[in-house]
């Protein structure tokens, strides 16, 4: 979870991702981020993400990031 | 001879009066309602004396919008998008500008309006559209009308932090549409899906040819850029056969994978441009899609949305780049080395670009107009205007024009044109900043802010947000103790471009 706070964070210093979980819905995040989030993400965790998961629910806040990312790791 | 843009309309709702011209996923707009309300737009702005005169149309992406640009235009005045997601102060700075007379808002952007110190005549949309059409007034506008009479102004970043506003006419704009239909073929089965934004001239690519030739234009919601096979879904849902994307956007679905899960199968043809499009994913594109045609469009705003066109016709090396081609009939390009001569065969120059096309300069900015609208240096004969973009090219072996880079500190980033020099403008009116720095990471397309002053990066992101576009707001910010300076005082731009490619 901690890599994911850093992650996002860097993206945007200025919001709190412990308790936002309104990423997409409150357009906090834009595409570019998305671009940027699933790579660092691939890298830190040594994962690919599906497209499938690229959906707005896995990305409305770090903890829905961070079930997937968890969810990712088990299958592989 | 057509004079006027809206001759398209007029020709086209005789022959489809109900076919869809506009939509997105809640409504469409028939050309025949098109055209009534834009009418009705017209003589509502006409009864107020307004001719002539910048009209702000401030209202979100949406079929209205583009009906209310129509009405603009029929009342002999010219819109100016302004989009609802812009910042505060980036509008206010447009206002400033232009001192408009006149705003058009929708009802979700009515009490909005009300929070600037604008005191202007307010319009609102849903309004207008109810004020009775007079053809009389309608016919006589047009008769005074000719075609070189402004329709519209798009305001394109600028480097001392003021947003330029660049003023196009209807013969400017037919040009181009005329031009861009013939390559890239566009009939009466033409669906688009648009993915650009109304507040920039990427739009005219679909709104214009689609009143052309009686096509339809569905308008994607944004947020479905984000999200890959949501947006494949949409194209073959509204069987959308003809995009002119960004590469951003494309890149976004093939990268992810989206293509192996779904195709978009009604799609033909695809041009994009703005941005260099990386040879791995135009392959993946062209893997799924291998009857579809591609094609690569180049243009500066100033010279009316695109002016190089490029159809990929063969296969290219991974580290090679896409050219831009060759102009569109009625342009001329002519590449200027420093001494305004034609650069050897093969050496760079500057894109300049001759023809009907030039739009009409920057609002209320006759310097800045001056600058880069200037005399044709090979010509002392008489008048000819050509507009330098200040991009460098060249042509390679095959005769195909090349672009190599920006000589100034211009960006292009998620299709976007962007000056650096307007980023750290923002920043220093921050009162805590002391100096302040942009660099762009062209390998991983990032805008990183550097900074010295006694304000965190998380406040500093704060405030920009407010100042800034989205898509303007650097994507990596630091701070520094103090700023790496040339030994003439100026930022050293290069160490901190090494200070960065070493982290």
């Amino acid at each position: 979870m901690e890599q994911i706070i850093k992650i996002l964070s860097e993206l945007h210093p200025d919001v709190d991702f412990e308790t936002c979980d309104t990423l997409i819905d409150d357009k906090i995040i834009d595409s570019f981020d998305i671009v940027t989030i699933i790579s660092e993400l691939c890298d830190e965790f040594d994962i690919t993400i599906p497209v499938e998961e690229i959906i707005p629910k896995n990305f409305n806040s770090a903890k829905a990031l961070h079930a997937m990312v968890e969810r990712l790791i088990e299958e592989e | 001879m057509q004079k006027n843009v809206l001759e398209y309309l007029e020709q086209t709702v005789h022959r489809v009066p109900d076919k869809i011209a506009y939509a997105n996923e809640e409504i469409g707009l028939t050309f025949k309602e098109v055209y009534e309300q834009s009418r009705a737009i017209g003589t509502c702005l006409n009864d107020k004396e307004l001719y002539k005169e910048p009209i702000v149309v401030f209202m979100g992406k949406h079929p209205a919008t583009i009906v209310t640009f129509y009405g603009v235009i029929y009342s002999g005045n010219y819109y100016v998008p302004i989009d609802e997601e812009m910042p505060r102060h980036r509008i206010e700075l447009i206002f400033q500008s232009l001192n408009p007379k006149a705003v058009i808002c929708n009802s979700d952007t009515l009490d909005v309006i009300k929070t600037f110190d604008y005191k202007g005549l307010v319009f609102s949309y849903e309004d207008m559209i109810k004020t009775s059409v007079r053809d009389d007034i309608i016919r006589d506008i047009r008769n005074k009308q000719i075609d070189t009479d402004p329709i519209y102004i798009v305001f394109t970043s600028g480097s001392t932090g003021v947003p330029k506003g660049v003023i196009a006419c209807h013969r400017s704009v037919i040009d181009y549409i005329e031009s861009l239909s013939e390559v890239l073929k566009f009939n009466e089965e033409t669906v688009f899906g648009n993915q650009t934004p109304l507040y920039v001239d990427a739009c005219l690519k679909e709104l214009y040819p689609t009143l052309k030739f009686g096509a339809t234009t569905y308008l994607i919601p944004k947020n479905l850029f984000m999200f890959p096979l949501q947006l494949v879904e949409f194209l073959n849902k509204y069987q959308i056969n003809t995009v002119c994307w960004v590469v951003s956007a494309l890149t976004m679905i093939s990268a992810f994978g989206a293509l192996d899960k779904e195709t978009p199968k009604y799609l033909h043809t695809i041009a994009f441009g703005s941005e260099v499009f990386p040879i791995k994913q135009f392959k993946l594109w062209k893997k799924h899609l291998p009857n579809a045609r591609f094609v690569n469009l180049y243009g500066p705003t100033e010279a009316t949305g695109m002016s190089c066109y490029y159809e990929v016709n063969r296969d290219f090396e991974p580290n090679e780049a896409i050219p831009i081609g060759r102009p569109f009939n009625n342009t001329e390009i002519i590449l200027l080395d420093e001494n305004r001569q034609i650069p050897k065969q093969g050496e760079a120059g500057e894109i300049c670009i001759r023809g009907t096309s030039l739009t009409l300069g920057y609002y209320k900015n006759f310097e800045k107009t001056n600058e880069v609208f200037i005399q044709n240096p090979l010509n002392n004969k008489y008048p000819e205007l050509i507009y330098c973009t200040g991009d460098l090219g060249k042509y390679n072996d095959r005769g195909e024009l090349i672009f190599i880079s920006r000589k100034d500190n211009q960006i292009k980033h998620m299709g976007h044109r962007i000056e650096l020099g307007e980023i750290e403008a923002a920043v220093h009116t921050i009162s805590e900043v002391k100096s302040a720095c942009c660099i762009f990471d062209e390998i991983k397309k990032k805008i990183v802010l550097y900074y010295v002053g006694d304000i965190t990066t998380a406040n500093i992101a704060l405030k920009l947000k407010e100042k800034l576009p989205r898509y303007m707001v650097p994507n990596v910010i630091e701070a520094l103790d103090t700023m790496p300076l040339t030994s003439n005082g100026k930022v050293n731009r290069v160490l901190l471009k090494e200070k960065y490619n070493n982290k």
